[in-house]
């Protein structure tokens, strides 16, 4: 089992930059999610790592060894493919030995290895079929099985349940966890669904436009974005943006919205001009007086919560109330933002101003 | 509501369709037929008017395609009684056999000819059509419409500039010659279409043997190759036809040594008549193995005609 450090790797493909110099660490046993738009360079990081790809420049290390240039039959690590890729004219069973049969590996122990993953999985029922007529939860499983099989340093999954459909996808999710809880492997993954991110992986990269926006917990990055991006990537409905004018310096607890006095986590750096309040809609509470109003536009039921619309002199602002609680259309109400878990942002920059709140996590971001 | 489904065609046009597969087939079939039977007739059958469907058969035409016959007096014939059954068939026209005709020889070189400048096209078309379906190869359009253009004129438009070629090389009337022509001339096709059928194949197989531990050459022929079975067979099937059948090169480029079987049937014709029996069983016989390889891989043959159409 093995620690992953990616540092100052860049990619290209002729003109077109897929990853710009990007550095983060992946420690040893972590789940670690890749999360991004698609295009955003989150699978051409992961098959570098796997050897796939080569990096254009910038090292890659493996237990503290550099293997960045190395084919990826050197690296030891396995590799779960979106479509599966199981060798389509071979039954599960010799899916499932061929990783050991490269390695030299005598046949009983490679029989008893098998068996082995096998039992873990739950498929020793269908070793003898082939693997065309399988369902897509049982492919998805010797997938699994051919990466477990030889016990490689770390597993790179590259949207491994984007093929199944939702209802299975869940269970395959949970299957996943446990099984990487189970073995305690280094497991990277790439998504585009921030909820399967956040539900699954010990740490995200959050990545954009070739560049990594964001790295850390989850709920580190949910709560304290470092970029407007992942603010608005991250949780549904996003985080509220309210645009204001303004000067502010270092130690600031306080800003104006349209004249109104707002908290906010005092502030470690200053601003000017155009900035950004960012708020996340369960932090909105709405009450029938207050200073600071909007109109209702709309309201969404989910069960215990409901989504109201509405429109403030800053913008358009999402809030998460309880479902009892009476909102009505076309009423205007007052708002109130939990000051302490706010995040301002510079507009043209889009980064995050560092706060008491958000500094510790931003200074390593 | 009557049972109805837009998929499924209705019985009546299966009907349909399955007879007018037959009479296409009919229509396909009958010349192929009567090669076959004519071939089982005398001469004088054969030539009868109107044709006849039902006659007595014999392997006159057979005989006469393999063997080399001489006329005897009426004294050498009585004093050397026949030897086989051939013998006494060619006994009738007062003939004696005096040994095989250049037949077996002449189908032994389409075989080789044939079957050697088809394993050549594959070989050379597979490792071709892998390279331009995986790598970066620095003007790869170029490559491959240069390639293509080499089938935009009849090769017999460039027959005058080989035949000078082929005999300044000494490669006139040699099997390898003529394996390297119809090689020259298969390979655009054995390209373009296995590049097809490579690039079908997702590359996440290669990508899955190399995590595996694979080297390249083994993702190569260990996955990718028995993935493209069916394209390979099935252009291994179009540049055996286009091989095997060739006759306008065999003419020009061969006589006495590599000379093919189709150059030779109608050479037949010139000897002691209009033998058309023995013309025809050497047909006959030509189209065996053809027919033979074809149906061994008939079923990859209906992938290869529709290839692309639908992806798997």
């Amino acid at each position: 089992m093995a620690e992953i450090v990616i540092k100052n790797v860049r990619k290209e493909f002729g003109d077109f930059v897929a990853v710009r110099e990007s550095s983060f660490t992946i420690e040893d046993g972590e789940f670690f999610m890749l999360l991004g738009p698609s295009g955003c360079g989150k699978t051409t990081t992961l098959r570098m790592i796997a050897g796939l790809e080569l990096p254009t420049s910038g090292e890659i290390y493996l237990d503290g060894e550099e293997i960045g240039q190395r084919p990826p039959s050197e690296r030891d690590i396995a590799f779960v493919f979106q479509m599966f890729a199981l060798y389509p004219h071979m039954n599960v069973y010799k899916n499932l030995s061929y990783p050991l049969v490269s390695q030299g590996m005598p046949r009983a122990q490679v029989r008893a290895k098998v068996d082995e993953v096998a039992t873990i999985l739950g498929i020793k029922n269908i070793l003898k079929k082939p693997v065309g007529g399988l369902s897509g939860g049982d492919r998805q499983r010797v997938a699994l099985g051919r990466a477990i099989v030889r016990e490689p340093k770390a597993f790179m999954m590259d949207e491994p349940l984007g093929a199944l459909d939702a209802e299975f996808r869940e269970h395959m999710a949970e299957e996943l966890r446990a099984l990487h809880d189970r073995m305690g492997a280094t497991t990277v993954y790439v998504t585009h669904d921030q909820l399967e991110a956040m539900q699954m992986g010990d740490k995200i990269v959050v990545m954009n436009n070739a560049v990594v926006e964001q790295f850390g917990k989850p709920q580190d990055i949910y709560d304290m974005p470092a970029t407007m991006f992942v603010a608005d990537f991250i949780g549904s409905p996003a985080m509220n943006f309210l645009n204001f004018n303004g000067k502010i310096g270092v130690g600031d607890a306080q800003i104006r919205l349209n004249n109104q006095p707002m908290d906010i986590p005092a502030l470690r750096e200053g601003a000017a001009g155009d900035l950004v309040f960012g708020v996340r809609p369960e932090h909105i509470q709405l009450f029938s007086d207050g200073d600071y109003r909007g109109k209702v536009l709309a309201t969404e039921y989910l069960g215990t919560t409901q989504i109201v619309t509405l429109d403030t002199p800053n913008g358009e602002v999402k809030a998460r109330i309880a479902s009892d609680q009476p909102a009505t259309v076309g009423e205007t109400v007052g708002l109130g933002f939990n000051g302490q878990t706010v995040t301002l942002f510079d507009k043209t920059s889009g980064r995050a101003l560092r706060s008491e709140l958000n500094e510790g996590v931003l200074a390593h971001g | 509501m009557s049972a109805y489904s837009v998929t499924e065609p209705s019985t009546r046009s299966k009907w349909f369709a399955g007879s007018l597969v037959i009479l296409y087939a009919l229509i396909t079939m009958i010349p192929l037929a009567w090669i076959m039977l004519t071939g089982f007739k005398s001469p004088s059958d054969a030539i009868s008017y109107p044709p006849k469907v039902v006659f007595e058969p014999t392997l006159e035409g057979y005989v006469n395609l393999f063997t080399t016959r001489t006329r005897q007096t009426q004294d050498f014939l009585e004093a050397n009684p026949p030897q086989n059954w051939a013998d006494e068939i060619v006994r009738e026209y007062d003939m004696v056999i005096v040994g095989p005709s250049k037949f077996g020889e002449r189908f032994l070189n389409s075989v080789i000819i044939g079957f050697g400048s088809t394993f050549l096209s594959i070989f050379l078309g597979t490792l071709a059509a892998y390279a331009f379906s995986r790598f970066k190869i620095p003007l790869a359009d170029d490559l491959l419409f240069f390639i293509l253009s080499t089938r935009m004129m009849p090769p017999i438009a460039v027959a005058i500039p080989i035949f000078l070629m082929y005999r300044n090389l000494g490669l006139s009337d040699t099997h390898l010659g003529m394996i390297l022509l119809y090689t020259a001339v298969n390979i655009s096709l054995a390209v373009w279409l296995l590049k097809g059928f490579i690039d079908e194949i997702p590359r996440e197989y290669e990508e899955a043997t190399l995590i595996d531990g694979y080297t390249r050459f083994q993702a190569f022929y260990k996955v990718v190759l028995p993935q493209a079975a069916t394209g390979i067979a099935s252009t291994a099937i179009f540049c055996l036809i286009f091989a095997w059948n060739e006759y306008a090169f065999a003419v020009l480029l061969t006589s006495a040594t590599a000379q093919t079987a189709p150059p030779f049937i109608p050479t037949i014709i010139g000897v002691g008549g209009l033998d058309w029996p023995a013309v025809a069983a050497g047909a006959t016989i030509f189209l065996l193995p053809v027919m033979i390889f074809t149906i061994l891989l008939r079923k990859h043959l209906l992938r290869g005609i529709t290839f692309g159409a639908v992806r798997k």
